[in-house]
């Protein structure tokens, strides 16, 4: 027990020096400043979109951007500003929650396997294995065509097609771990397996987990995004970035700004995710940072 | 030769459980989907009990699921895939019939990727730090947070609505150029880095050390010693790729309304085509595990070593 607890402390760093070497690269501060932005839009949308990001015939159709309609408007009248911010709020959830559902049933498959060892862990590898062999968006679609169509679905979907590579790390990191003492005297002591598996692997792991998850969140956003687009994810009327994106398609002729403005967020969003968890996995990850 | 057969054979027979459980999870998870099969089948049209039962017994589904699972196989094994619910033609005759678009996407995506990939790579992996790499570099990273349908349609927007330069649309080779790029500009950048990276490592080894006494010019260096043993990343990592390309590019062919594979997914997605989903999944991974197979016997001739490694 001490053991395992005196293994977690020479990983697990006092948030405020985490923070401080996390912002510690110009990229990750731009990163973290892009995203404090995005994270305030998304909670604030509510009072800060000047309109209702539904409301039709707010300005004329496809009007340009303009002093009162900052990003323009669409096919409805409606103003890109507010819908961008309002879709800001079901992206970045939607990733969180993208991630979520990978990160937890990834290790805990990954953990289960490699602890139980043998067979188990020869199938699990192997199953784990051939899902690996989906390209991603083909796996996600085919997991679309079952769940059907929405956001929440596009978001199990990319989090369950997340699955598999989550597993098969997490698997390899508790390999090298349950061959060490403080298992070892864990078991001698008579803790049940699943004591172990909470109590002593999945301590260690968490560090991993979170290197995992801050690098996964920004392919979630996209890839959510890139099903809405492809009608697949959120639909009409939801603001949703991909899904306008989407409809902005039909007008770019006349109305270029229907999908410059929502491509931009996403990328954006999407950037300074990956900037400050590339940063935050090098922090993190001794072994990736040898080169810091 | 004769030590290499066995390995090759071994290595070819090593794909049938991989096919198996793949073809197995597809089937599997095609049968989670609610609803009534056979309501799907008939398009939501209301019918009597008698067709709807004539309608279960055509397609196999009167039959227990361990029936219908294995007939499932021994079809897969032959390439029967099947009849789509809504156009009642062979999947198979539908596949092959968009097989050409994707292939031409996959081909000119590759192209790009391979021309930008490899003189960006060589550039900064030649002089690590300088101008060259640092963009390169930064580009790169910026560029993996790019959604490529966005910038699929920037380029539409530039290059085929303002500028005029190229269509947008049709099936002439000057259509094809846009969608080629949005999909190579994503290859490049990831070839770029392994290049780069393999060409840096390679670069400080003693025989490239000798070959500069020898008094070799750079460009010979680089294409007949260095690349030579920095390429099988990258040609894994092109192999991969086009191995995902050739089942469609789903994002760039909706953009640019290419009538590929990738966009016969999507409606078949969305009208609930079963048949025509199985089929097209099938398909897409079958091509990737074969491509993977092929090139890993290649590898094996280039290098081996890895033969000798994996036997």
């Amino acid at each position: 027990m001490t053991t395992a607890v005196t293994t977690v402390a020479t990983t697990v760093m006092p948030p405020r020096r985490l923070i401080a070497r996390t912002l510690g690269t110009p990229g990750a501060v731009a990163g973290c400043i892009i995203l404090v932005v995005l994270v305030f839009g998304a909670i604030f949308a509510p009072l800060l979109s000047p309109y209702d990001p539904n409301a039709t015939r707010v300005c004329p159709r496809l009007a340009a951007p303009s002093l009162a309609h900052f990003f323009g408007c669409d096919l409805f009248g409606r103003d890109i500003f507010s819908r961008i911010l309002h879709g800001a709020r079901l992206s970045l959830a939607v990733g969180l929650l993208t991630v979520a559902i990978s990160l937890v049933a990834g290790t805990l498959i990954g953990m289960v396997i490699a602890f139980l060892g043998g067979r188990v862990d020869r199938i699990g590898v192997r199953l784990l294995d051939v899902m690996l062999g989906f390209p991603a968006i083909v796996l996600a679609i085919l997991i679309v065509a079952v769940l059907g169509v929405g956001a929440f679905n596009a978001a199990l979907a990319v989090g369950i097609s997340g699955i598999p590579r989550i597993a098969r790390v997490i698997r390899s990191a508790t390999l090298t771990l349950v061959g060490r003492e403080f298992v070892d005297s864990a078991r001698a002591v008579g803790a049940s397996q699943t004591r172990i598996l909470r109590r002593h692997l999945l301590p260690n792991l968490w560090p991993i987990v979170i290197v995992l998850g801050s690098l996964d969140l920004g392919t979630a956003i996209l890839s959510t995004a890139t099903l809405s687009f492809l009608g697949l994810g959120a639909q009409p009327p939801t603001s949703e970035w991909g899904a306008m994106l989407s409809a902005g398609r039909e007008f770019m002729r006349y109305a270029p700004w229907t999908m410059i403005f929502p491509g931009l967020a996403l990328f954006l969003a999407v950037m300074s995710v990956n900037l400050v968890g590339d940063r935050l996995s090098h922090v993190l990850d001794p072994r990736a940072s040898g080169h810091d | 030769m004769k030590l290499a057969m066995p390995w090759f054979v071994r290595r070819v027979l090593g794909i049938i459980p991989t096919l198996f459980l793949t073809w197995s999870i597809v089937f599997g998870v095609l049968q989670l989907i609610p609803g009534d099969p056979v309501m799907l089948a008939l398009g939501g049209t209301p019918a009597s009990d008698e067709i709807l039962d004539n309608e279960r017994r055509r397609l196999g589904l009167d039959q227990p699921v361990y029936i219908q699972y294995l007939t499932f196989l021994k079809k897969m094994a032959v390439g029967d895939l099947g009849n789509g619910y809504s156009s009642k033609q062979p999947v198979s005759e539908m596949i092959a019939a968009r097989v050409r678009p994707s292939l031409e996407l996959a081909l000119g995506g590759l192209l790009v990727g391979i021309v930008l990939g490899i003189v960006l790579g060589i550039a900064a992996g030649l002089r690590p730090h300088g101008w060259i790499d640092t963009m390169t570099m930064s580009t790169a990273l910026v560029g993996v947070s790019l959604p490529s349908f966005w910038i699929g349609m920037l380029l539409i927007y530039v290059f085929g609505l303002q500028l005029e330069w190229v269509p947008i649309l049709g099936d002439g080779i000057d259509a094809l150029i846009l969608p080629s790029i949005t999909i190579g500009l994503f290859l490049a950048g990831g070839l770029a880095r392994l290049i780069r990276s393999a060409l840096i490592e390679t670069m400080t080894q003693d025989y490239i050390r000798t070959a500069h006494s020898k008094g070799l010019s750079t460009v010979r260096i680089v294409a007949k010693h260095a690349m030579r043993n920095a390429i099988i990343p990258p040609i894994t990592l092109l192999g991969l790729q086009f191995a995902v390309l050739i089942g469609g590019a789903v994002v760039t062919e909706r953009v640019f309304a290419r009538a590929g594979l990738g966009s016969m997914l999507i409606d078949a997605v969305l009208t609930k085509d079963i048949p025509l989903v199985q089929g097209l999944v099938v398909y897409t991974t079958t091509a990737y595990i074969v491509i993977n197979l092929l090139l890993e016997l290649l590898y094996g001739i280039v290098d081996p070593r890895i033969r000798s490694r994996r036997a």
